[in-house]
C-alpha cells in the first residue's frame, strides 16, 4: 500500500485514496502505540492493504522495543505473515510457533535467516515478534504475558477462540474484515445467543460488546478491487462503512490479443474485460449442485481468458516511474474459479484438466478468503438451486467470491435466481439482544444479482 | 417517511408499491369470492404469512381476493387443525390490560430503559394518551392519523393505544392495529407489541420473537405513508423506528419486561412481498374463464351447498407450492398436502430434499433413477450422466450393501396406543 | 437430510411404511428408563396441568392439577413430582465403580492419578418429544432457585421441600441433552427418526403418534393413512382420537371439556376434581402408551458397539452431579459464565464429532453415507509394497493400493483412519492414484504397525482384503484448556461476579400473583 500511494499524485480528485489510506493508517498506529486503551479494532474491507497494516504494525512495535505475539487463524496465513515480515525486513528476529506435526509450516521459512521456527514456545524467548496460529496459541503457557498482540482476521475467530488466548496478551490490535464468513459451529448455540460472550460469536463482537470504549478504525480504500468492483461490493456488503477503490476508472484495462468469436463465452470475456463484471446467464433449470452444463461453462470461460491471450495493465505493474504501465500476461496463476461447495471445485478441476488448464486455483469461498486474483470465475451459488438455504445465502460467501478480483469478475449462472430470492421464505427466528447482521444475503443477493443484470450474457451451451 | 433509511441497496428495497387496483381486477376478485362475499381482511398476522411461502401462487391469489381460507379448506374436507386456547386468550388480555392499565407509565419506563443512555425520561402527566375511538376501521384510521399529527406537533411524549392502520394489499385496504405506537419528543415513532410469551432470563422463544418481529414490520409500514403525511404537515423530519419495543412478562411472572427488536430483514422483506402481492392480477388472468371460489353458503350463512370436487377444481386451477412449513402456517394445508402427495412431489418430504435431486420432481422419479433395473433413466434430464442420477445410483447401491450385510429385526406387531 | 436418507423415506412412501436408517441401535436404552408424559396450561410457562410419570408402564403415577391457577395446587403438583422422580435419580447414587483418573495435585502441580468413584449405572429419563425436553429445561428453571421454609422461614409462599432439588437435577439433565449422543434425558421422537426413515417429512415425524404410524402401521393400514388419521381424526366431539403428545393440548380439547371441568371444579361441585383427574388421564395415556411402544421397537435393535463408552460419559455427567449436590454447591446459575459456556461449545463440539465417527463405524449403514459424501472410502487390496520412512531411524511405511467405487474426496497427504481389529485405529495418507485411475487410490500407512522394524502381524492389510478408511478421526481430541473462571480475560468481561464467592443468582421475585 505504500508503496502505491507513493507513486499515485492525484491532484484533479478530490478524493486522494493514498493521502486517506495514509491518514486512516496513521491514526491506526497512533492508537496502537500510544493509545491508553487495551485495545484497537480495524475493519478492513476486501484488499485494503490489511496484511501490509498488520506487518507495519508489528514492525512498528517492535522497533518501539515492545515485542508482540501476533495470532492469525491458519497455518497459511501466519506462514504468510512471517514472510511478509522477513521480506520487509530481513534481519528482524521472528518466530514461528507450529504444531509439532510434520509439515507443520512452509519449508521456506527455514531459509531465512533471522527467522527461528520450533514448536516450543521457550525455544523463542527473546525473539522480537513471535507468530502462531490461535489454535497453537492456546495449547501455549506463558509465565509473563506480552504486552503487546495483533490479532489477525478477528472477524472470522470465534469468541471461544479468543477466549483461551486472550490470557496471553496485556493489549491487542485487532484487524479483520466484517463482511466476510463468519465463523460458525457445528452444534447448536442458540442458548447463549444474546450473551455479549457467546462462544460462537465472532471475537470481534465480544469484544466490543465487552469494552464499548475501544477506538475503531477502519481502512478506507480497496487497493485491490478495480474502480467498477468497489462501489457494488461497498454498496451490498458495507452499506454503514463504505469504501472507495484506489484506482479510478481506466486505470485497470484488461484485453485480449485474439478477437472474440461470437460465442457467449467470448462475449461475457468482452463485456468483463470491458466492465469489470460479465454474467454468463444458462437457461434456468433445476440441476444438483455439480450442474455439468454449468462446470463446463466455467471451464470454458477459464481456457478462453488463457487461449485469447489475455493482458492486464494496473497502475502497479511493474513500471519504471514515468513510464508508461506495461501489460502484463494473464497467466493461469493470476486466474481463480469460486465455488460455493467442495464437490463443486473438485468438478471444475476435473473438467479444466479435461481442457487441459492447470494451474488456475479452483476452491470454495471458504478457502479463498484473502487470496488476491486478476480475474475471477465464480459459480454462483445459488444457480440451478430449487431451493437457497441460510448457507447459500450466506452474506460472507457471495462476498468473498465477488471481492476476490483486481480487474474482472465473471459469474456463471442459471437464469432464475431473481424469483428464487423472491420466493424464499422468510420465517427466521429471532434471538434476544444478538445485533442484526445487516445487510442479511438475501437482499445482499438482490443488489449483486441486479447490476450482474447489466452484464449478462445469455448463453445456451 | 423515514428517509435516513434510505442508504439501503436501491434494487433489494423498492419502496412499497401499492398501485391501485385497476377496475378490471376488482370485479375480478370479486367473481372470485362469489356474488355478495365480502372480502376477509388481512391481520397483521396475514399480512406477516405472506412472507411464509412467497412463492405459492395459490395462496398469492386467495389472499389477495380476500376468501376465507378456512371455510374453503373445509369445505373441501380437508380443514385445518387451528384454533386457540381460551386459557392462552385470557391470558394474553390479562397481561395487556395490565401493561396499558396505569395510562403508559410502565410501558413509557420500559420503552426508555431500552433507548440510547442519556435520552430524558418522560414524566408520567406529560404522556399524551389520546382517544382513538371512532366508527368503523376507516374512522379508526383517519383519528390515528389526526393523533399522530397532533402529537407529532406538540412535540412532546404521547401513547397511543390501538390506533388502527391501512395497508394496501392488492390495491384494497387492509386494516392492522398494532398494540400501542409511541410517539417521542423528536417526532420519532415507535410500534409496541405485547405478547403473553416470556422472557426468561433476557431470553425468549426466537420462533415467536420471529413472528412478533414480522408483524410488527407490518404497522411499520403501514406507519410509514402516515409519517409522510404528518411530516409534510408539520415540516419536522417524522421517522418511524426500525427498533419496535416486544413486552413480554419476566420469567415467571406477570411484571412485564422488554427487548428492542431490530426489524430491518423483516421490513425489507415484507415490503418486497407486498409490492409482489400486483402478480395476483397475473394469476387471477391466468385463470380459466368463470373459476370461481365461491362456496354458496347454504341459508344459514356457514354450510357450504358447493360441491367439493367443483370447489377442488377452482382450486386446482391456481399452482401450490406446497411444503410441510405449511401445516403451520396456511389453512389450506392440508388439502395441498394431500394433493401433493398423490402426486408423490418429492418437496412433500421437505423442501431441503430437492436440493440434490436437480430436475426429479416425483418420488416415483427418484426412485426409477436410483433403481437398477432402470439403465435409461427415462425422466433425467441430463441423462444417465446427470449427477443427481449418479449420485442416487450410488446412494441406493450403498444402502442396499449396507443393509443386505446384517439382519435388521423388523418392528414388532403390537397395538398401539393411539390406533 | 443427506441424500441416501432422502432416498430412504422416499423408499418409505413406496412401500407404505418407515424404513432403516441404521442397523443397530446408536443411544444407550436403559433397562429401567424413567417416562414423562407431561402437558401444560395454554398460554402460561411452566405450569403444568398434569404428568404421567414412572418406570413400570403398567402403573403410571398420575399427577393433575384442577386448577392451574392455584399456586398450593401447582405446588403440590411439583412436590409430587418430585416424590416420584427423586427416589429413582438417587437411586443410582449409591453403587459405584472405582476408576483412575489423572487430576493435577495441588502441591507439585503435576499430574497424579487417583481413584475416583463413578456410578454404575445412571438415570434416564424418556419424554415424548423435543418439545417435552424443552419442558423438563423449563421446569428445571423454575424450581431450582426456589426457597423451602427450611432454607428461608420468613419467606412467604416456600416451596415443598425436594422441589429446588428436582429443578436442579431437571435442569442437569436438560443441559446433558444439548451434548450430542448422550442418553440420560431423551425424547422418544428423536430416538425413532435417529433409526428409522418415514414416508414423510422431518417437521411432522415431530408428531409422535403419526412417527409410531409409519415405523409399525396397525395391521391392513398404510403408514401414511395411519399417520394421517393419528394427526387429524376426530370423534363426534371434535377431540382427536391420538390426542397430541404435549406438552401442549390440543385447543378444541381446552375449550370443549377442560374449561367446562375446571368450571364444575370452581364451583365446587361433587365429583368434580375425579372428572378432572379423568380427563387429563385420557389426555396423557396414549402417549404413555406410544412412548413405552417406542421403547420396545428401539430395544428389537442390538446395540452399537460404542453406545457403551458413550454411556459412561453419561455416568460420569450423573456421578459429577451427584458430587456437586451432596457438597452443598448452590443450584446451576441463570446464565453461564464466558468460561462455562466456551467449555459447554467445545465439549460439545467434541461430543459430536465423536458421535458422527461411532456411529459410522459401528454401522455399515452410517458408513455408507459418509461414503457417499466422500468422507470414507472401502474398497478391496490389490497391491501392499513395502516401503520404509527416510530418517536417522526408517520405520515401515508400506503403500496400499485399493480397488473402490466410492468417490472420497482426496488430495495428496490427506490423513487417513481405519480401525484395527484390536479396537485401535491406523493412520495412514493419501498418496495418488494409480495411473491416475480415481478407482485406484494408493494409500501409506503411517501408525498403528507397532514400534519394530517390521510391521506387527495383521497391522498391514493383505491383498484381497476389504478395508475402509475414513478421511475423519475416530477420537476427535477435544478443545484447548480455557482460563478459570475467576481468569477471565478483559476481552470477555473480566471475573464474572460470581466467581470471586460472591452470593449466587437470588430466587425469581414472588409476586402476589404468579405468571398466571
Amino acid at each position: 500500500m505504500t508503496a502505491t500511494q507513493a507513486h499515485r499524485p492525484d491532484p484533479g480528485r478530490p478524493f486522494d485514496p493514498a493521502a486517506e489510506a495514509a491518514a486512516a493508517t496513521d491514526r491506526i498506529l497512533h492508537d496502537t502505540l500510544h493509545g491508553t486503551l487495551r485495545g484497537v479494532v480495524v475493519d478492513s474491507p476486501p484488499g485494503a492493504g490489511k496484511s501490509t497494516l498488520v506487518v507495519r504494525a508489528a514492525r512498528e512495535l517492535a522497533a518501539a522495543g515492545r515485542p508482540l505475539m501476533v495470532v492469525a487463524q491458519t497455518n497459511s496465513q501466519v506462514d504468510d505473515l512471517v514472510l511478509r515480515l522477513a521480506e520487509k525486513d530481513p534481519r528482524l528476529p521472528v518466530g514461528r510457533l507450529h504444531s509439532s506435526e510434520p509439515g507443520a509450516f512452509d519449508p521456506a521459512l527455514a531459509e531465512l535467516p533471522a527467522v527461528r521456527t520450533s514448536a516450543k514456545i521457550a525455544e523463542l524467548a527473546g525473539m522480537d515478534i513471535v507468530v502462531s496460529t490461535a489454535a497453537k496459541w492456546a495449547y501455549t503457557k506463558v509465565d509473563e504475558p506480552w504486552r503487546h498482540a495483533i490479532v489477525d482476521e478477528a472477524y472470522q475467530m470465534r469468541s471461544d477462540a479468543l477466549l483461551s488466548v486472550a490470557g496471553l496478551f496485556e493489549r491487542a490490535l485487532f484487524v479483520g474484515d466484517p463482511g466476510q464468513l463468519d465463523p460458525f459451529s457445528v452444534v447448536g448455540a442458540e442458548q447463549w445467543a444474546g450473551l455479549a460472550y457467546d462462544p460462537s460469536s465472532s471475537a470481534v463482537s465480544t469484544l466490543l460488546a465487552h469494552n464499548p470504549g475501544l477506538p475503531q478504525h477502519r481502512l478506507p480504500v480497496s487497493w485491490r478491487l478495480p474502480a467498477s468492483a468497489a462501489p457494488l461490493v461497498s454498496r451490498a456488503f458495507y452499506p454503514y462503512t463504505p469504501f472507495r477503490s484506489g484506482t479510478g476508472p481506466g486505470d485497470r484495462r484488461l484485453a485480449f490479443g485474439v478477437p472474440g468469436d461470437g460465442s457467449g463465452v467470448d462475449r461475457v470475456l468482452d463485456e468483463a474485460a470491458e466492465s469489470g463484471w460479465g454474467l454468463l446467464e444458462l437457461p434456468a433449470r433445476h440441476t444438483p449442485r455439480t450442474d455439468p452444463e454449468a462446470v463446463r461453462a466455467v471451464a470454458h470461460v477459464v481456457r478462453r481468458l488463457l487461449d485469447r491471450g489475455g493482458a492486464t495493465t494496473s497502475e502497479a505493474s511493474p513500471a519504471a516511474a514515468g513510464e508508461a504501465p506495461a501489460p502484463a500476461p494473464l497467466t493461469a496463476g493470476r486466474i481463480a474459479v469460486g465455488t460455493a461447495h467442495r464437490d463443486q471445485a473438485a468438478a471444475v478441476r476435473a473438467a479444466l484438466a479435461g481442457l487441459g488448464v492447470t494451474g488456475v486455483a479452483v476452491d470454495t469461498a471458504n478457502r479463498l478468503q484473502g487470496r488476491e486474483f486478476d480475474v475471477t470465475v465464480v459459480l454462483h451459488p445459488l444457480s440451478g438451486r430449487p431451493d437457497a438455504t441460510a448457507f447459500h445465502l450466506e452474506t460472507g460467501r457471495l462476498c468473498v467470491l465477488a471481492s476476490r478480483h483486481r480487474h474482472a469478475c465473471i459469474v456463471v449462472c442459471r437464469a432464475g435466481v431473481a424469483d428464487l430470492l423472491d420466493e424464499h421464505p422468510s420465517t427466521e427466528p429471532v434471538s434476544l439482544g444478538v445485533t442484526v447482521k445487516f445487510p442479511d444475503g438475501w437482499e445482499a443477493n438482490h443488489a449483486v444479482l441486479a447490476h450482474l443484470a447489466e452484464h449478462r450474457v445469455g448463453w445456451r451451451p | 417517511m423515514n428517509v435516513s433509511r434510505d442508504g439501503r441497496p436501491a434494487s433489494a428495497a423498492p419502496v412499497a408499491g401499492r398501485p391501485a387496483a385497476t377496475p378490471s381486477l376488482r370485479r375480478r376478485l370479486t367473481e372470485l369470492r362469489g356474488p355478495g362475499v365480502r372480502p376477509r381482511s388481512l391481520d397483521a398476522r396475514a399480512l406477516a404469512a405472506l412472507a411464509a411461502n412467497p412463492g405459492c401462487r395459490r395462496r398469492a391469489l386467495l389472499d389477495g381476493a380476500g376468501i376465507d381460507k378456512a371455510a374453503l379448506a373445509q369445505a373441501l374436507g380437508s380443514p385445518a387443525a387451528y384454533g386457540q386456547s381460551q386459557f392462552a386468550i385470557v391470558r394474553g388480555h390479562a397481561f395487556e390490560a395490565r401493561v396499558t392499565s396505569d395510562g403508559g407509565t410502565e410501558l413509557l419506563r420500559l420503552l426508555h430503559e431500552r433507548l440510547p443512555p442519556g435520552t430524558p425520561p418522560p414524566a408520567p402527566d406529560e404522556v399524551a394518551t389520546p382517544d382513538l375511538s371512532a366508527a368503523g376501521p376507516e374512522g379508526r384510521t383517519a383519528r390515528t392519523a389526526l393523533a399522530l399529527r397532533e402529537a407529532t406537533a406538540a412535540g412532546g411524549w404521547a401513547l397511543l393505544r390501538h390506533p388502527m392502520l391501512a395497508v394496501e394489499v392488492a390495491g384494497s385496504p387492509a386494516y392492522v392495529e398494532p398494540d400501542a405506537v409511541v410517539v417521542h419528543p423528536d417526532g420519532s415513532w415507535t410500534v409496541v407489541e405485547i405478547k403473553s410469551f416470556p422472557m426468561i432470563d433476557g431470553a425468549a422463544d426466537a420462533a415467536k420473537v420471529g413472528a412478533a418481529a414480522r408483524q410488527a414490520a407490518v404497522y411499520v409500514l403501514a406507519l410509514e405513508p402516515v409519517a409522510g403525511h404528518v411530516g409534510a404537515y408539520t415540516g419536522r423530519e417524522v421517522t418511524v423506528r426500525d427498533r419496535v419495543l416486544l413486552v413480554c412478562p419476566k420469567d415467571f411472572s406477570n411484571l412485564p419486561t422488554a427487548a428492542a427488536v431490530d426489524v430491518r430483514k423483516q421490513l425489507a422483506t415484507t415490503r418486497r412481498q407486498l409490492a409482489r402481492l400486483t402478480r395476483v392480477e397475473d394469476i387471477a388472468g391466468a385463470l380459466p374463464e368463470g373459476t370461481t371460489f365461491d362456496l354458496r353458503l347454504g341459508d344459514d350463512g356457514k354450510t357450504a351447498t358447493r360441491p367439493p370436487e367443483e370447489l377442488a377444481e377452482a382450486v386446482e386451477a391456481v399452482g401450490a407450492a406446497y411444503a410441510p412449513e405449511c401445516l403451520a402456517a396456511c389453512e389450506l394445508a392440508f388439502h395441498c398436502r394431500k394433493r401433493s402427495r398423490e402426486e408423490g412431489a418429492v418437496e412433500t418430504l421437505g423442501r431441503g430434499v430437492r436440493g440434490e435431486l436437480g430436475g426429479l420432481r416425483t418420488v416415483a422419479e427418484v426412485l426409477a433413477a436410483a433403481g437398477p433395473g432402470a439403465p435409461e433413466p427415462p425422466v433425467a434430464p441430463g441423462g444417465p450422466d446427470d449427477p443427481a442420477v449418479v449420485a442416487l445410483r450410488r446412494a441406493a447401491a450403498l444402502r442396499a450393501e449396507a443393509l443386505s450385510r446384517t439382519v435388521v429385526p423388523g418392528p414388532r406387531a403390537e397395538e398401539p396406543g393411539c390406533h | 437430510m443427506s441424500l441416501i436418507d432422502t432416498l430412504a423415506r422416499m423408499e418409505a412412501v413406496a412401500a407404505g411404511r418407515a424404513q432403516p436408517r441404521c442397523t443397530v441401535r446408536h443411544r444407550h436404552l436403559s433397562r429401567r428408563p424413567l417416562v414423562l408424559v407431561p402437558l401444560t396450561t395454554a398460554g402460561e410457562a411452566g405450569a403444568p396441568l398434569g404428568a404421567l410419570v414412572g418406570t413400570d408402564r403398567e402403573k403410571p403415577a398420575l399427577l393433575a392439577v384442577p386448577q392451574p391457577r392455584d399456586r398450593e395446587l401447582r405446588f403440590a403438583f411439583l412436590a409430587e413430582l418430585a416424590e416420584a422422580v427423586l427416589p429413582y435419580t438417587d437411586g443410582f447414587a449409591d453403587a459405584v465403580e472405582w476408576e483412575e483418573r489423572k487430576e493435577t495435585d495441588p502441591e507439585t502441580g503435576k499430574k497424579v492419578p487417583v481413584q475416583v468413584e463413578l456410578c454404575a449405572d445412571a438415570p434416564q429419563l424418556l419424554v415424548p418429544s423435543g418439545a417435552g425436553i424443552e419442558f423438563v429445561r423449563l421446569l428445571g428453571r423454575s424450581m431450582r432457585f426456589r426457597r423451602t421454609a427450611e432454607q428461608e422461614p420468613e419467606a412467604p409462599y416456600p416451596a415443598p421441600p425436594h422441589v429446588p432439588l428436582l429443578g436442579r437435577w431437571l435442569t442437569h439433565v436438560g443441559e446433558r441433552a444439548r451434548v450430542p449422543g448422550s442418553g440420560l434425558l431423551l425424547s422418544m421422537t428423536d430416538l425413532l427418526t435417529r433409526h428409522w426413515a418415514t414416508g414423510q417429512s422431518a417437521l411432522e415425524d415431530q408428531h409422535l403418534g403419526a412417527l409410531l404410524s409409519w415405523i409399525d402401521p396397525p395391521p391392513g393400514m398404510s403408514g401414511r393413512a395411519a399417520a394421517e388419521r393419528a394427526e387429524c381424526a376426530r370423534d363426534a366431539d371434535g377431540q382427536l382420537l391420538c390426542p397430541p403428545a404435549g406438552p401442549a393440548t390440543d385447543p378444541a380439547f381446552d375449550n370443549r371439556l377442560l374449561a367446562p371441568a375446571m368450571a364444575r371444579y370452581d364451583a365446587g361441585l361433587p365429583g368434580a376434581e375425579e372428572a378432572l383427574r379423568a380427563l387429563i388421564e385420557g389426555q396423557l395415556r396414549p402417549t404413555w402408551d406410544a412412548v413405552w411402544h417406542g421403547v420396545d421397537l428401539l430395544r428389537a435393535l442390538p446395540e452399537g458397539t460404542r453406545v457403551a463408552e458413550r454411556w459412561k460419559r453419561d455416568r460420569w455427567s450423573y456421578t459429577a452431579h451427584r458430587d456437586r449436590v451432596r457438597a452443598g454447591e448452590p443450584p446451576q446459575p441463570r446464565q453461564d459464565d464466558a468460561v462455562t459456556a466456551a467449555q459447554k461449545l467445545s465439549a460439545r463440539e467434541s461430543a459430536q464429532a465423536r458421535l458422527d465417527a461411532q456411529e459410522a463405524l459401528d454401522d455399515p449403514l452410517v458408513m455408507a453415507g459418509r461414503r457417499l459424501a466422500g468422507e470414507a472410502f472401502q474398497g478391496t487390496v490389490t497391491a501392499v509394497e513395502m516401503a520404509m520412512s527416510e530418517g536417522k531411524r526408517p520405520m515401515p511405511r508400506p503403500l496400499v493400493t485399493l480397488r473402490t467405487d466410492d468417490r472420497p474426496q482426496l488430495a495428496e497427504g490427506v490423513r487417513l483412519h481405519r480401525p484395527l481389529a484390536d479396537g485401535r485405529t491406523q493412520t495412514a495418507e493419501f498418496v495418488a492414484f494409480e495411473g491416475d485411475d480415481e478407482a485406484a487410490p494408493v494409500v501409506r500407512l503411517t501408525g498403528g504397525m507397532g514400534r519394530g522394524k517390521t510391521p506387527e502381524p495383521g497391522s498391514v492389510p493383505e491383498p484381497g482384503d476389504t478395508v475402509c478408511w475414513t478421511l475423519f478421526e475416530h477420537s476427535p481430541r477435544g478443545g484447548p484448556e480455557l482460563p478459570d473462571p475467576e481468569d477471565t480475560p478483559w476481552t470477555h468481561g473480566g471475573p464474572p461476579p460470581g466467581a470471586a464467592g460472591a452470593p449466587p443468582d437470588a430466587p425469581d421475585p414472588v409476586t402476589t400473583e404468579d405468571f398466571l
